[in-house]
């Protein structure tokens, strides 16, 4: 318990700090949807002209920015790379922190078992992200009702939309830990999860534009993109499934490899 | 009963050598000495007893339990003091003890004031505030608040000025008094010397001798100076004589054997002065060094 209240501890701020950011971000963007969708017949016009790629790039094809669902997915783009940057952050550190700033010798000579620093750590991990996703639906159907502008949307497909966030956020932090207790040595933090993070986003990307399927299986932002849910009504079950088996392998061989691991002295 | 049993242990990192076949066992109440030069293996060996790092082969039994199954019940009795101590930034001094102890049962408000106020040591600072010889201090206080039964030390006066290290050491003596069996590693050999009875060398990963500090000593060479007006021929044919120089009268000789003889020997000529040295343990671990 003492390991996970200082864990938690730690990472409130950083939580806190993005749950911000993120309320600030889905602000940003529905404070144009009135005027958007006042004008949506325009915006169809002005969206013919671009080329498909790119519509295709932002995830804009196949649905109606006039309507709130598809307006919405553009500010989930965005808050889902936020997500993604904070949850890869935290896989990345809080198993790799104690080595790369010496303090491993003084946690791991205490009578503890490795296993109870894992799971203190993990715990403390995912409270960290639970904190930053209730931002996201607190913000999301605050400023959705503030500004849809007596424009109908259907709850049930936004409740959708966010209950799988929690599986996209614990791909991020599993797939972190796995490759922090794979290397020997984790610098730099920030670099490691924003190649993460911005590299899956970009595949996703690159898949949707030469409409490539298969690469979108070993990215999170395929099996969750918005536009997906919109058109369908449902995900793929088959990268959920996925998606679940990442995170369990993930989990289990960080788990693995961090108990047998070798902690060296910081001479 | 023995407290550190470590029989043929062997760690390689990759293809490099750690330690190679260590066998080692330290009694109860024993101040042991684990001396050597720099990469010899101290810490390795230390970092294994800890399960810090897993070892290649062989074993350690920790108060008759095997390090690794049984670590963390293990870990309820020792204080470690590592050699570089690097301690949660942020935290206040007294915070991090806090923390420290809050993984030990029972209440060590009390043995934390007692120590830091032993060391010198303001518990409200911040620990990145801190000199390097105060974080050492956060260090011992840390590695004692619990009262262990097994106090392992690596190299643990480093940064310490001299009269700090004169209160470690009395605190560590004073541990000892009461039970606590320490494992002491270092290179400074005046330290070991002073504290330790018994004492093991480690050279290039393998332990080359383990011995009573005292026998260390008295098994050795006595350096002998002699200075006399006179020729000293037929000391050369005297045995356990050897490293003989000669220079103005003076006769600086090693010798190894029963004193008595030599007296004797001494006794017989008219000399002027005389001087038989014991040889600093410095003396005789660079004998094994080397």
């Amino acid at each position: 318990m003492n390991i996970y209240t200082r864990e938690v501890k730690n990472k409130l701020k950083s939580a806190l700090l993005w749950s911000v950011s993120i309320f600030l971000l889905i602000l940003m963007f529905m404070s144009f949807y009135p005027s958007i969708s006042k004008d949506a017949s325009m915006l169809v016009l002005v969206m013919e002209n671009y080329p498909e790629e790119m519509l295709k790039a932002f995830g804009m094809i196949g649905v109606d920015l006039g309507t709130v669902a598809g307006y919405f997915t553009m500010s989930m783009l965005f808050t889902q790379i936020c997500l993604a940057i904070q949850a890869s952050n935290y896989g990345f550190s809080i198993l790799s922190v104690e080595e790369r700033e010496l303090t491993a010798d003084f946690l791991l000579t205490k009578p503890v078992k490795r296993s109870k620093i894992f799971f203190s750590k993990l715990l403390s991990a995912i409270t960290a992200l639970v904190i930053t996703n209730a931002s996201v639906w607190g913000s999301t159907f605050l400023w959705i009702e503030a500004f849809r502008n007596g424009k109908e949307y259907d709850p049930a497909l936004f409740v959708k939309l966010l209950s799988v966030l929690i599986l996209f956020q614990l791909f991020f932090l599993g797939v972190g830990m796995v490759i922090s207790v794979s290397v020997k040595k984790i610098r730099s933090v920030l670099s490691f999860s924003m190649a993460l993070a911005f590299g899956l986003y970009i595949i996703s990307t690159i898949g949707s534009i030469i409409g490539e399927n298969t690469l979108g299986y070993i990215t999170p932002f395929k099996y969750f993109e918005p536009n997906t849910l919109i058109i369908n009504g449902k995900y793929d079950p088959v990268m959920i499934y996925i998606c679940v088996v990442v995170i369990i392998v993930s989990m289990l061989s960080s788990f693995i490899l961090y108990s047998r691991r070798n902690i060296h002295s910081a001479s | 009963m023995k407290v550190i049993e470590i029989s043929n242990l062997t760690k390689f990192y990759g293809k490099n050598r750690g330690i190679e076949d260590v066998s080692l066992s330290v009694e109860e109440g024993e101040i042991f000495g684990f001396v050597g030069p720099n990469g010899a293996g101290k810490s390795t060996t230390i970092r294994l007893m800890l399960s810090l790092i897993y070892p290649t082969s062989g074993q350690a039994l920790i108060f008759g339990k095997d390090c690794i199954k049984f670590g963390h019940e293990i870990r309820n009795d020792i204080g470690y003091l590592p050699s570089e101590v690097f301690y949660y930034d942020r935290m206040k001094v007294k915070d991090l003890l806090k923390y420290s102890a809050s993984f030990y049962k029972g209440n060590h408000t009390k043995r934390i004031k007692e120590l830091a106020d032993i060391m010198e040591l303001d518990l409200n600072r911040k620990i990145d505030e801190l000199s390097y010889g105060n974080k050492k201090k956060v260090g011992i206080v840390q590695g004692l608040l619990h009262q262990p039964k097994l106090i392992m030390m690596d190299e643990p006066t480093s940064g310490l000025d001299p009269l700090m290290q004169h209160k470690f050491f009395d605190l560590i003596l004073e541990e000892n008094k009461k039970g606590a069996t320490v494992f002491f590693s270092s290179h400074i050999l005046g330290e070991v010397q002073k504290l330790c009875s018994r004492v093991a060398i480690i050279k290039e990963g393998n332990i080359i001798k383990t011995e009573k500090i005292k026998s260390l000593l008295n098994d050795t060479y006595k350096k002998v100076f002699i200075r006399t007006g006179k020729n000293a021929g037929d000391a050369t044919k005297f045995p356990g004589v050897s490293n003989l120089e000669i220079i103005d009268g003076e006769i600086r000789f090693l010798y190894k054997g029963d004193i008595n003889d030599l007296i004797g020997l001494i006794s017989k000529n008219k000399i002027n002065d005389v001087n038989i040295e014991e040889p600093t343990l410095e003396e005789i671990f660079m004998h094994y060094y080397q």
